[in-house]
């Protein structure tokens, strides 16, 4: 047996351990300063998202009615928000009578404490995990862990981030951060029965990392999933899944818990047609993805005979208390838009400092957490944008991130408590100040006429101090010696006095016909 | 108040107060139940049943790896034990046609039956080389198989851990797209489902696709024409 204690071969991504899965602690540009140098995560995150990026738009381009499912999606998606309440009580009404158990949670800490329950009433010292972003997003392994149970995760990505100690950097490919000697390496130095000479194709990789969890499938009484959505017409829950490790903890254990924000709800069985459609395309660029399992409670004599469905808020009702914002509510969580992000390319996920990362991290994040703290990592996420629009044109339900993005902007500089000036501020405020009263505008206009004659044409490329801080990475521009409602009254004035001028505003021909003058 | 209490309330409240006057969203308005546009297709040109729909789910299955037979309705047993060569057992589930059954027994294949009063162990299972099972529906578009855990299908367990999964589809099982399976497999909703697209794959390592992570590694998918 390969020992796994002791240092590490790899070096665990980021170096140390977060204490809140939303909040790493830094401010947006001081952590992308960190991941733009590492070449490794550059090399591996252009490669993927372009990938991604191209099976796609090829299988979405597919389909002539792309569109009309995008709108059907978003559509589905803002009336459920509309009518949550109701749909939460029909969901656990169904949920319940199937013979399921309908548990609910206001925050992380309650969640991990209802579940830790569940567990223990279930006589059980270890779990098996499907990949769910929500039980990252509360940190229930930690607090298992804490508790003396062992929670193990059967994702190959979430597992390969398990066992080297990292946390995850993409919604839908987690250890995209790891090249496969990497891994090979986590695996010989951390997986118990990692066979010898392990190489590092990732076909060998795989096989070990089966028969490694074929073993914890096969022995787990307990499995703790999330939902890719929950059926409020019938109480059926879904997960969507490649790998098969889904099937496996949905179907063998005893007991199964499965924790579910509150905003995955659905309301019509119905609807199923259309985000099975969405999805699988939007996320991995499959027509349909390999396998997906529903359920409704329980099933006598098939899969487990216990379920608990905890229904989670931890920040959502803030969101959908944001009338602009609440549409980060409808993420299906198919990472179409961190694989069309500029920003998200370059500086990686781990940069957003949130098991969210990219454009719908930058809005998610943020809301679940508030604005209101003035903590300066969450208020600079919504600033982590170049505003190009992208994620918009990819999103499978058609959230505005550029919109919630400005929005969000405003909420973090107006939010809270009023915070330190900056000389951004001042100078925005300086601003405000000139352009609110057309008298100002027009000696300020007086003004920059006057320097720029004294300049005669001259561009300055350098200012002192605090200008530097301008000028060190723009140019200002070159200033006219008459500002332009100057220029256009006289020649109106001209106009009027003589005939056979050009109209005014119009510049005269050159003589020699090559032009205005 | 209890934490139901205390969502639902939050719930509510958040739906009462909206904070950014004035801001659009990113909707112009919600509707109510009935209001959403479904403009998208749900028959495609592809009509159910047809040679055209089992041609292109042929097509599909191929392009995920998967094994594809075509046979005629009289030939389903002798299909299914020829694909059964070199399996040691076969697990069957309840309501599956018996001439399947014994032809797989006359081919040398143990036949491991899971019955509602007496299933399978988890470990006879995972011993089992094959299992054989029908389906509820198949479509064409994606190239999926929707097994409802009814008769002749079984319980779950049952296509997931031997290593060969023979999956019986008839024509007027395929249908053309997604919205057509899932209204037809709306008349039964608290069936467990699983939805099947080829073998299993991950590509998380480097982006490299892998096949058959768990699961049956061998799909095979015996189409039965008219």
């Amino acid at each position: 047996m390969s020992t796994y204690l002791g240092m590490p071969a790899v070096p665990p991504k980021p170096a140390a351990e977060p204490h809140d899965p939303l909040r790493w602690g830094t401010t947006f540009p001081d952590a992308a300063r960190g991941t733009l140098e590492d070449a490794q995560l550059r090399t591996n995150l252009r490669r993927a998202t372009r990938t991604i990026r191209d099976k796609r738009l090829a299988v979405t381009a597919e389909l002539p009615d792309w569109e009309a499912l995008r709108d059907a999606g978003a559509a589905i998606k803002a009336d459920a928000m509309d009518r949550l309440p109701e749909l939460l009580e029909q969901l656990e009404a169904n949920v319940t009578a199937r013979g399921g158990t309908v548990h609910w949670a206001r925050d992380a800490a309650e969640a991990n404490r209802i579940v830790t329950g569940l567990v223990r009433a279930a006589g059980a010292r270890e779990v098996v995990k499907v990949k769910s972003m929500v039980t990252q997003e509360i940190g229930l392994n930690e607090h298992l862990e804490a508790e003396g149970v062992a929670a193990h995760e059967t994702d190959l990505a979430e597992l390969i981030v398990q066992l080297a100690g990292d946390r995850p950097s993409h919604i839908l490919v987690p250890a995209i951060h790891r090249n496969r000697d990497e891994i090979r390496d986590v695996f010989r130095s951390r997986m118990p029965g990692a066979p010898d000479g392990l190489t590092n194709e990732p076909a060998a990789l795989a096989m070990a990392a089966r028969e490694h969890l074929r073993a914890l499938f096969l022995r787990a009484d307990v499995a703790i999933s999330g939902a890719n959505l929950a059926i409020a017409e019938t109480g059926t829950v879904a997960v969507v899944e490649s790998e098969g490790n889904g099937r496996m903890c949905l179907t063998l254990p005893r007991t199964l818990v499965t924790v579910m924000g509150i905003e995955k709800v659905l309301p019509r069985f119905r609807d199923l047609e259309v985000f099975l459609q969405l999805l699988p395309r939007s996320s991995t660029g499959e027509r349909m993805n390999p396998y997906t399992t529903t359920w409704t409670g329980v099933t006598p004599g098939d899969g487990p005979q216990e379920f608990h469905l905890v229904l989670l808020d931890n920040g959502r009702t803030r969101a959908l208390a944001d009338d602009v914002g609440r549409q980060a509510l409808h993420c299906i969580r198919c990472s179409a838009c961190l694989n069309v992000c500029p920003v998200y390319e370059r500086t990686g996920g781990h940069a957003y400092g949130s098991v969210y990362p990219g454009p719908i991290g930058a809005i998610l994040t943020p809301q679940l957490l508030g604005l209101g703290d003035g903590d300066a990592a969450t208020a600079s996420l919504p600033f982590a944008s170049t505003l190009c629009g992208a994620c918009y044109d990819a999103c499978p339900v058609k959230i505005d991130i550029p919109t919630a993005l400005v929005h969000l902007r405003d909420r973090a500089l107006h939010d809270g408590a009023p915070r330190r000036p900056t000389a951004a501020g001042v100078a925005m405020g300086a601003a405000a100040a000139v352009l609110s009263s057309g008298r100002r505008f027009r000696w300020a206009l007086r003004g920059s006429a006057l320097v720029g004659r004294l300049l005669g044409g001259r561009r300055v490329r350098r200012l002192p101090w605090p200008g530097s801080l301008w000028t060190a990475s723009r140019d200002l521009p070159a200033l006219p010696t008459r500002s332009f409602s100057a220029t256009r009254a006289t020649r109106a004035t001209r106009a009027a006095r003589g005939a056979g001028e050009p109209p005014s505003g119009v510049q005269p021909r050159r003589a020699d016909g090559r032009g205005r003058s | 108040m209890s934490a139901r209490a205390d969502v639902l309330a939050a719930v509510r409240a958040a739906l009462g107060r909206c904070v950014g006057a004035g801001a659009r969203a990113g909707r112009a308005d919600a509707p109510g139940e009935g209001g959403v546009p479904r403009g998208y297709r749900v028959e495609t040109g592809t009509a159910s049943g047809s040679a055209p729909a089992c041609d292109l789910l042929e097509h599909r299955l191929l392009d995920y790896r998967a094994r594809v037979v075509r046979c005629g309705p009289d030939e389903v047993a002798a299909t299914v034990a020829r694909e059964l060569a070199g399996a040691g057992s076969v697990a069957v589930p309840h309501g599956l046609p018996e001439a399947w059954a014994v032809a797989a027994r006359t081919a040398g294949v143990v036949v491991r039956a899971d019955l509602p009063g007496r299933p399978l162990a988890t470990a006879e299972l995972d011993r089992t080389d094959a299992v054989v099972t029908g389906c509820r529906v198949a479509v064409a578009d994606t190239g999926t198989i929707v097994l409802d855990a009814g008769p002749g299908q079984g319980r779950r367990v049952l296509t997931l851990l031997p290593d060969r999964h023979v999956c019986v589809v008839r024509s007027d099982q395929v249908v053309g797209s997604v919205p057509e399976a899932v209204r037809l497999l709306e008349a039964h909703p608290e069936r467990p489902l699983t939805w099947i697209s080829g073998p299993s794959a991950t590509s998380d390592i480097e982006l490299v696709r892998v096949e058959g992570v768990h699961g049956p590694r061998d799909l095979r998918v015996v189409l039965v024409g008219d």
